[in-house]
């Protein structure tokens, strides 16, 4: 397990230096001089010319690669054009929304989708497993941006249940930690707090977690209804076992191997960002933070963004890996 | 004789698709004594499979279902038992193993689990006491290091190894009857031989009866004392393994083992018998046979014959039995296999 875990990680090298390579030249594919497209069309050439000296772009490209790569080893994304802060410092707080927020969106995915998918399987043909491959088909077909509204005007405006945006009441704001809100408000104990964080959740949750769950429902059934079909399980009922057994043991975890894969593909998506939800429910995610840098073009900021989302998806993908293996042992790369 | 574990009396299993209804058991009749092998021999599409997952009633329902007759098992009339009874028989008094043995273990659990859940599913006993338990069966059937084999993963032991796990684990609650679906057809030959010495002796230790399901005269004559043959959902002949073997009644089974290679003959063609098994199909008239036997007479073609009954408990589907007077009797009459 641990040399896989090593020969994974090493896997990981080459595609984190390509990253770098695209996240580098995005800079240099910028139309014109950046420098000049930085400090606007007005500027004038002295001024654009101390710039280019002071970010180093009169280097050949290579030396401005190895300057870019040395920097983020040490944690240095840049500095912000807009704001003039550390990028690194001034991005976590976004990933940390983000993060939140995809977490309870996929757990959301997950438990739905997963158990709808079992019981339509196992229920095939039933008026559960017609009604649930309904809603599936809705779910993926449905716009994102029209469910949260949906959402906001049943269960924020007409109901009152949720909050229809924000990640907390900015009347009495927390004193961040992680920016992991719902894991500040624990550990400062502040449990009714948490509770108004997680009220701020549901809404954004359940519409970026629709589509995934609805995948995950359709992929969890046909997947169980492959693996309900193979000899080993005909094995465990000829030995008298019963159907949870066979079902919730047997078949759920031959059946889980492309729901997993299903699962790190949109998780990784939705960790990239998801700027319509993120915008219409005014959540302070990566999204929205690469998005405003892109109307300010603010290419630092952009370029560090791409970075983020893309190490995130790298990472997501080795977690799936290092599941696939705690699942199946007959994997072995 | 001895007491009879298994009885199928007139059993009809029927498949109901789209094109229609197919019997693909149609009227089947054995007995099983305990510690008896009986071999069930047809060529593929026949009914044997689906007759043994009948008796384990693990047909799958839809399509499939056991429309009438009994499948007596010490009694007790399993076609109407529930499931919640059936879950308690099923590898406990009756277990069943499989043609595949690539595939009938569950990939993602190791053997010693798969092994414990079978015995715990039908001992109450602790983990500890049914792993001990687990790798004295893995012991029984002949696995060496079996200590350390309880703990591997199916992927890694052989194709004999894991029809070994199987039969371990079929074997684990005492089963007084053994269904083996052709279980050493996916085997080579030597390994084919071990399994069933292996089969064999636990018949002769634990008399426990087996319904050896197989298309190959050879793992017959090797282990069978009864030979039921089956062709298109039907009986066609029956008898102990030595008669039929050295002299088949049936026109079909004269054909099977005519189509057996001999040791000292060189023939330059094997002998096959012409067509294919048609599929079963409802309110067939005639002889399911006819159309592809050499002897066959404008009759076979009207009706279906019965199962005659002829000396020493034998029994065969065929009119040509009609000509030796005063040795037929009809199936109903007959005390079949006693």
């Amino acid at each position: 397990m641990v040399s896989y875990i090593i020969r994974r990680l090493l896997m990981m090298i080459p595609v984190l230096i390509g990253m770098t390579l695209i996240t580098f030249s995005i800079v240099h594919l910028i139309p014109g001089n950046p420098a000049q497209v930085i400090l606007g069309e007005t500027a004038n050439q002295a001024a654009i010319e101390n710039l280019e000296e002071s970010m180093g772009l009169n280097e050949p490209y290579l030396t401005q690669y190895g300057i870019y790569v040395k920097g983020l080893l040490q944690g240095d994304l840049g500095t912000s054009l807009r704001s003039n802060a550390e990028i690194s410092r001034e991005i976590w707080p976004y990933i940390a929304a983000t993060f939140e927020l995809t977490i309870f969106a996929m757990l959301f995915a997950i438990f739905i989708g997963v158990n709808a998918g079992i019981i339509s399987a196992w229920k095939q043909n039933s008026w559960f497993d017609f009604l649930a491959m309904l809603f599936a088909l809705i779910g993926v077909s449905m716009p994102v941006f029209w469910l949260a509204l949906m959402e906001q005007w049943i269960f924020a405006q007409e109901l009152g249940w949720f909050p229809a945006y924000g990640r907390q009441d900015n009347r009495d704001p927390i004193a961040p930690i992680t920016y992991l809100y719902v894991l500040d408000s624990l550990i400062h104990l502040d449990f009714s707090r948490a509770g108004t964080i997680l009220k701020h959740l549901v809404l954004p949750s359940i519409a970026l977690g629709t589509i995934p769950m609805a995948i995950i429902a359709r992929m969890t059934r046909s997947s169980m209804l492959e693996v309900m079909k193979s000899d080993y399980i005909r094995t465990v009922r000829a030995k008298g076992s019963g159907q949870f057994l066979v079902i919730y043991k047997h078949a759920l975890k031959n059946a889980m191997i492309p729901v997993l894969t299903v699962i790190g593909l949109q998780a990784g998506v939705l960790l990239g960002g998801a700027i319509l939800t993120e915008t219409i429910f005014s959540w302070p995610g990566i999204g929205r933070y690469v998005f405003e840098a892109i109307s300010y073009r603010d290419y630092p900021v952009i370029q560090s963004g791409i970075l983020v989302v893309a190490f995130i998806f790298v990472i997501i993908n080795l977690v799936v890996d290092i599941f696939y293996k705690i699942i199946d042992p007959r994997i072995n790369y | 004789m001895t007491e009879i574990v298994l009885e199928l009396k007139e059993l009809h299993t029927h498949f109901f698709t789209d094109s229609g209804e197919i019997p693909a058991v149609n009227g089947v009749s054995i007995k099983v004594h305990k510690g008896e092998v009986v071999g069930i021999v047809g060529e593929s599409g026949s009914g044997k499979s689906v007759t043994s997952l009948s008796v384990m009633r693990l047909i799958p329902t839809p399509p499939g279902k056991i429309v009438s007759g009994e499948i007596n098992f010490k009694g007790e009339n399993l076609v109407r038992s529930s499931e919640k009874r059936m879950k308690k028989l099923r590898g406990n008094e009756i277990s069943m193993i499989f043609q595949e043995p690539m595939t009938s273990l569950n990939p993602l659990f190791t053997i010693g689990n798969q092994l414990i859940e079978a015995i715990r599913l039908h001992q109450k006993i602790t983990k500890k006491e049914a792993r001990k338990k687990a790798v004295e069966m893995l012991q029984l059937v002949g696995i060496p290091r079996a200590d350390e084999v309880v703990s591997e993963y199916p992927h890694q032991l052989s194709g004999g190894m894991r029809q070994r796990v199987m039969i371990a684990m079929a074997m684990s609650c005492d089963p007084e009857l053994l269904i083996a679906d052709e279980p050493t057809t996916a085997l080579d030959v030597t390994i084919q031989a071990q399994i069933l010495d292996l089969m064999r002796n636990l018949n002769e230790k634990e008399e426990t009866a087996i319904l050896l399901i197989t298309h190959d005269l050879g793992v017959v004559a090797e282990i069978c004392d009864r030979v039921v043959v089956m062709y298109a959902g039907q009986i066609v002949e029956e008898g102990t393994t030595r008669e039929i073997l050295k002299a088949p009644e049936h026109p079909y089974t004269q054909g099977l083992i005519k189509s057996l290679p001999k040791m000292h003959e060189r023939e330059q063609q094997l002998y096959s018998i012409p067509g294919v098994v048609p599929k079963p199909k409802m309110g067939r008239a005639g002889c399911h046979f006819a159309p592809r036997c050499e002897f066959a007479f404008d009759r076979c073609f009207q009706e279906n014959p019965d199962l005659y009954a002829l000396d020493n408990n034998r029994l065969s589907r065929c009119f040509l039995h009609d000509d030796k007077e005063g040795k037929v009797k009809k199936h109903a009459e007959a005390d079949i296999g006693s």
